[in-house]
């Protein structure tokens, strides 16, 4: 029992840690795919560090929602790494407090917070980006609702620790139309989620241009660094939701031993980077959709979806 | 054979299945000519593969030749027969019309798709139990999207290759429920396939030379005036 409470928090520390560290590879890969030497892979942890020791500014006439919702956006994803399978293939303490479904709920707030705080200051360029995250993310609920009832539908579960054993076993499940489709549904999801490049450019300074970024333009200081973390934690954990439940259920640990979870870390810090690698041929070789055709991509991410559940349906 | 391997080969041909739904989704969605190509030949290596994957399943030699006769018709040859009958502007031109919004196209599409498991599932069920499968249903979806996609679009070029998914949807139902065709009459669908690109083609490069241009969704009426029309306009 204890040992499960402690591997649950060992989980929470390593999404934590390795977050920033994975912005910070993507964004020097992206630099050497340029041709350019591109900042240090360190470079996330010395922002934030900087960030925490700056004064933070927070405007007079905002609302509570502006000073509350840096923690929220923080401590949601921490809380979301509680339910899924991060280091384990076994559940652990809280891992049945909520299913996937619960999960998207807790990470939905956040992403409602952040809205919300953005229209707060009053900031020209805030409600632009606010409004503009709630169309992404109208779209994406559909796919993500079909997405998650396929899933229940095929592994008879939400539960993240459940469904990941079903795509494995018979190694042929994985090769089933359905999870290969959803598994292409769920990547356009994450791109549009985590605001990466055919959806949106989080590189681009350009405010009338942006969509993800600009929900955090009046923060400062440490308002600012939680935010920012907060923010690549929650891409580190749909990351973590894609690959290990979805698509590579391996090198999880399987025995209640403290090495056998240590040495599920670099696996799964190397499963991470491998898919950084798509990431970044993805992200290289498209170009940032004009703002009304974000409809259409994650219209075909619906298509993808539905067309999951019908081959798994109606398969006799 | 084992088991595994069995279920194995038959649930990568679903997955081919799977993919070749996709690839006629993409084709309603597509906007540009070149796309909308490169995504029937990639719909057409995915039948092969199917059909590859059913001859392995069931040790039917004539399936193969199936696989082999799709593999060199469609993916090769017929997209030589269009670059050298079409005009090469069709490809160059960024943005081919649909009558309908994509995102509401793909909606028809998805009833449509869904409306054919409907219809196809118990036919497929109605054959026999080693029929059964994915491809019965998603070809008679695709078959109905290949039709939706000569209803909404009005460029010649995806006129065509809404005919050629037709034709692909129909194949991948077919080699499902009948294994052994007749290497006679395999031939003479593929032979036709490519005589329909052909005249389609030249037929494309008239329309081109006629009205100027290939989007026929344009020439809706018949020109009739008084006046002699000037050369080059109004014949078609």
């Amino acid at each position: 029992m204890i040992a499960r409470i402690l591997f649950n928090l060992l989980q929470v520390a390593v999404v934590m840690i390795a977050a920033p560290l994975a912005a910070g590879v993507l964004a020097r890969l992206k630099e050497m795919v340029q041709s350019k030497r591109g900042p240090s892979i360190f470079q996330p942890y010395r922002d934030l560090w900087k960030l925490f020791h700056k004064d933070e500014i927070v405007s007079e006439d905002s609302s509570w929602i502006f000073r509350f919702t840096p923690y929220l956006v923080f401590v949601t994803p921490i809380f979301v790494a509680l339910l899924i399978p991060v280091l384990t293939s076994y559940p652990l303490f809280f891992a049945f407090m909520g299913d996937m479904l619960g999960a998207g709920f807790v990470l939905a707030l956040g992403g409602f917070f952040a809205a919300l705080a953005a229209v707060d200051t009053a900031n020209p360029y805030g409600p632009i980006g606010a409004s503009r995250t709630r169309m992404v993310g109208f779209l994406a609920e559909p796919v993500f609702m079909i997405v998650f009832f396929t899933v229940s539908f095929v592994a008879g579960s939400t539960i993240p620790y459940i469904v990941q054993q079903r795509w494995v076993t018979p190694f042929a499940n994985f090769f089933a139309p359905s999870h290969v489709l959803l598994v292409l549904a769920f990547l356009m999801l994450i791109l549009a989620e985590g605001g990466r490049i055919p959806v949106d450019n989080p590189s681009g300074h350009f405010e009338l241009a942006m969509i993800d970024e600009s929900k955090s333009l009046e923060y400062s200081g440490r308002g600012f660094a939680l935010v920012k973390w907060g923010g690549q934690m929650k891409f580190f954990v749909l990351l973590c939701i894609f690959l290990n439940v979805l698509v590579t259920p391996w090198g999880l640990a399987s025995e209640q031993t403290f090495g056998a979870v240590l040495l599920a870390i670099p696996t799964v810090l190397l499963k991470v980077f491998c898919f950084l690698l798509v990431l970044v041929v993805i992200e290289s070789s498209l170009s940032k959709l004009r703002l009304f055709r974000i409809a259409e991509f994650l219209g075909a991410a619906f298509i993808t979806s539905v067309a999951a559940m019908v081959s798994q349906v109606f398969l006799p | 054979m084992s088991t595994a391997t069995k279920e194995l080969l038959e649930n990568l041909n679903a997955l081919a299945a799977g993919l070749f739904l996709l690839t006629a989704f993409g084709i309603v969605a597509m906007r540009q000519a070149r796309g909308c190509l490169n995504l029937f030949i990639a719909q057409s290596l995915l039948l092969a593969a199917s059909a590859a994957l059913l001859g392995l399943r069931y040790h039917s030699g004539h399936l193969y030749a199936v696989a082999l006769v799709n593999l060199i018709s469609k993916p090769i040859i017929v997209p030589w027969l269009l670059h050298r009958t079409s005009p090469a502007e069709i490809y160059t031109r960024r943005e081919i019309d649909q009558v309908l919004n994509i995102p509401a196209a793909l909606l028809i599409a998805l009833a449509l798709a869904i409306g054919a498991y409907f219809v196809g599932t118990p036919l497929a069920n109605a054959v026999g139990p080693e029929f059964r499968g994915p491809n019965v249903p998603i070809g008679i979806a695709v078959l109905l999207l290949g039709a939706f996609t000569l209803t909404v679009r009005r460029e010649a070029l995806s006129l065509l290759i809404g005919l050629l998914v037709m034709e692909n949807g129909a194949f991948l139902a077919g080699i499902s429920i009948a294994r052994d065709l007749g290497m006679l009459v395999e031939l003479a669908i593929a032979t036709d396939g490519l005589v329909i690109v052909f005249i389609m083609g030249v037929l494309v490069r008239a329309v081109q030379k006629q009205a100027g241009t290939t989007a026929v969704g344009e020439l809706a009426s018949l020109k009739e005036t008084a006046t002699v029309p000037a050369a080059g306009e109004g014949l078609l």
